[in-house]
């Protein structure tokens, strides 16, 4: 059998930056930062008191509350994006999607939310008054099960859990499901909600987090002078991916091409990247090899670009080390400028977003890059989106563990 | 306490903790078919009325509970 080539015929998210797919590229293009104090909790006592929220979900109007308690709000998330990327694609939500159908999600810390109550009750009140429900909310492959049973998905499923690669990792895996005729289609997410006071406090602890409260909009600039870490944030985003046969058959909607995936592991520092980037180098070049075109043939890339010291320089060199002299033609932003940091959401997010700046031939910008350090010299988009035809373009992805995932979209 | 007065309090736990449409409960509402609790939710059911009645209730007790009255009146013997 060939080679099938995969299609994204289905989009649908919520997030910081809005609850649908319009009302986000919307804001996306006008670089309107989704990030703001934190209001789902008290954090007055938390060294950071701001993060990317979604806004205006309720879950309980949204699924009724007998469902909407079963879930961690991770999952509450997930839930409401693959409802509106499902649709997106032709199909019907009342209607079970099927054997030939796979799903795959990433998240970097599934239900945490739901272990940080549990272990709450534990401590308050004992083991026997711990919800029965604990389990299959905090468990990383809830929002897998649960999409599936609602929607019914009933093809090979998979969770993973690559940290801040993991909804990158997800789209690879179900573009090689695709590719070898396994299934026709897969629903691929992302999603996270670790806008929680005990795991904001922990990444506080390991330095990670930017802790400019003054001025929460302002405070994650990728690859600025002054950026002092990245801004935790949740969300959910859903992909359809579909082979381009299936797609044309039934005539949908196609919104792009995944052409390229590349995946690396620096086996070098458990949080720290390779020194140059090199194991995000691997990983760019492995993609650019599957998706078969040379490295100067690439319009945009959206950048990992968390505003952490360590992982804007090091994507710098890493961009720097493989396209050479090209590195300074090439257009690079950072949507995570917008909507803070999804960790294991971000790859599906930006995916979404790399897919839909192609669509539209623009490119989003880094806000907040308004001082810029002289070891990150590429072109980043700062401050305004650009309007660009673009043909071919890259989303890079690295989490925790050395993980390293790159993406590559074609317009056709 | 009469019957009435424990059904109103299992009533009140499942609109309140379960979400559960009020309108559903009745004493002969199956638990599973017609309030939709599933297995993990009689768990949760059964913590809900140790919480409010302030009494502890074995597995054993439970076997034979499978509609609202039924609950009722296993609670109510143990008031």
């Amino acid at each position: 059998m060939t080679k099938q080539r995969v299609v994204v015929t289905g989009l649908g998210t919520i997030n910081p930056l809005g609850n649908n797919v319009s009302d986000t590229w919307q804001n996306l293009i006008n670089g309107v930062s989704g990030i703001d104090y934190i209001s789902l909790f008290d954090a007055s006592n938390l060294p950071v008191t701001f993060a990317g929220e979604v806004k205006n979900f309720d879950a309980n109007e949204y699924m009724g509350k007998q469902n909407a308690r079963k879930l961690d709000r991770s999952g509450q998330l997930s839930i409401f994006a693959a409802e509106e990327a499902i649709k997106d694609a032709g199909f019907n939500i009342n209607e079970p999607l099927g054997d030939d159908f796979g799903i795959i999600f990433g998240t970097g810390i599934g239900g945490i939310g739901a272990t940080e109550n549990a272990v709450r009750v534990y401590d308050e009140r004992g083991s026997s008054r711990i919800s029965p429900l604990a389990i299959t909310q905090l468990m990383p492959n809830s929002s897998t099960g649960q999409v599936a049973i609602k929607y019914g998905i009933r093809g090979p499923s998979l969770t993973i859990t690559t940290a801040c690669a993991a909804s990158a990792n997800a789209i690879g895996e179900a573009k090689r499901m695709i590719e070898q005729n396994i299934v026709s289609k897969v629903l691929v997410g992302g999603t996270e909600s670790g806008t929680t006071s005990m795991t904001i406090g922990a990444f506080a602890q390991i330095k990670a987090l930017s802790k400019q409260n003054d001025e929460p909009k302002k405070a994650c600039k990728p690859f600025d002078k002054n950026r002092d870490g990245f801004v935790m944030a949740e969300g959910s985003t859903v992909l359809i991916l579909e082979s381009e046969e299936s797609a044309k058959r039934r005539n949908a909607n196609i919104h792009g091409y995944v052409s390229g995936y590349g995946s690396s592991t620096d086996a070098h520092h458990i949080t720290a990247p390779s020194e140059g980037g090199e194991g995000a180098v691997r990983a760019m070049k492995d993609a650019i090899a599957d998706a078969d075109i040379e490295s100067k043939s690439i319009d945009y890339i959206n950048a990992h670009g968390t505003s952490t010291p360590a992982n804007d320089l090091n994507e710098t060199l890493a961009i720097k080390s493989l396209f050479g002299d090209d590195a300074y033609n090439v257009k690079i932003s950072s949507t995570k400028s917008m909507t803070g940091h999804l960790l294991g959401g971000g790859g599906a997010f930006e995916a979404m977003a790399t897919i839909l700046s192609i669509k539209n031939g623009k490119i989003p910008p880094t806000i907040n890059l308004e001082n810029p350090d002289e070891d990150c010299d590429l072109n980043y988009t700062p401050t305004k989106y650009v309007e660009k035809k673009l043909n071919i373009a890259m989303s890079n992805s690295f989490g925790f563990g050395g993980h390293n995932a790159v993406l590559i979209f074609n317009a056709e | 306490m009469e019957v009435s007065e424990v059904f109103e309090k299992v009533k009140g736990l499942f609109v309140e903790e379960l979400g559960i449409d009020s309108e559903k409960i009745t004493m002969d509402a199956k638990l599973e078919e017609d309030l939709e609790i599933d297995s993990l939710g009689i768990v949760e059911v059964v913590m809900a009325f140790e919480d409010e009645f302030e009494i502890e209730i074995d597995d054993e007790e439970l076997a034979d509970v499978g509609t609202v009255g039924q609950a009722v009146n296993l609670l109510q013997s143990k008031l």
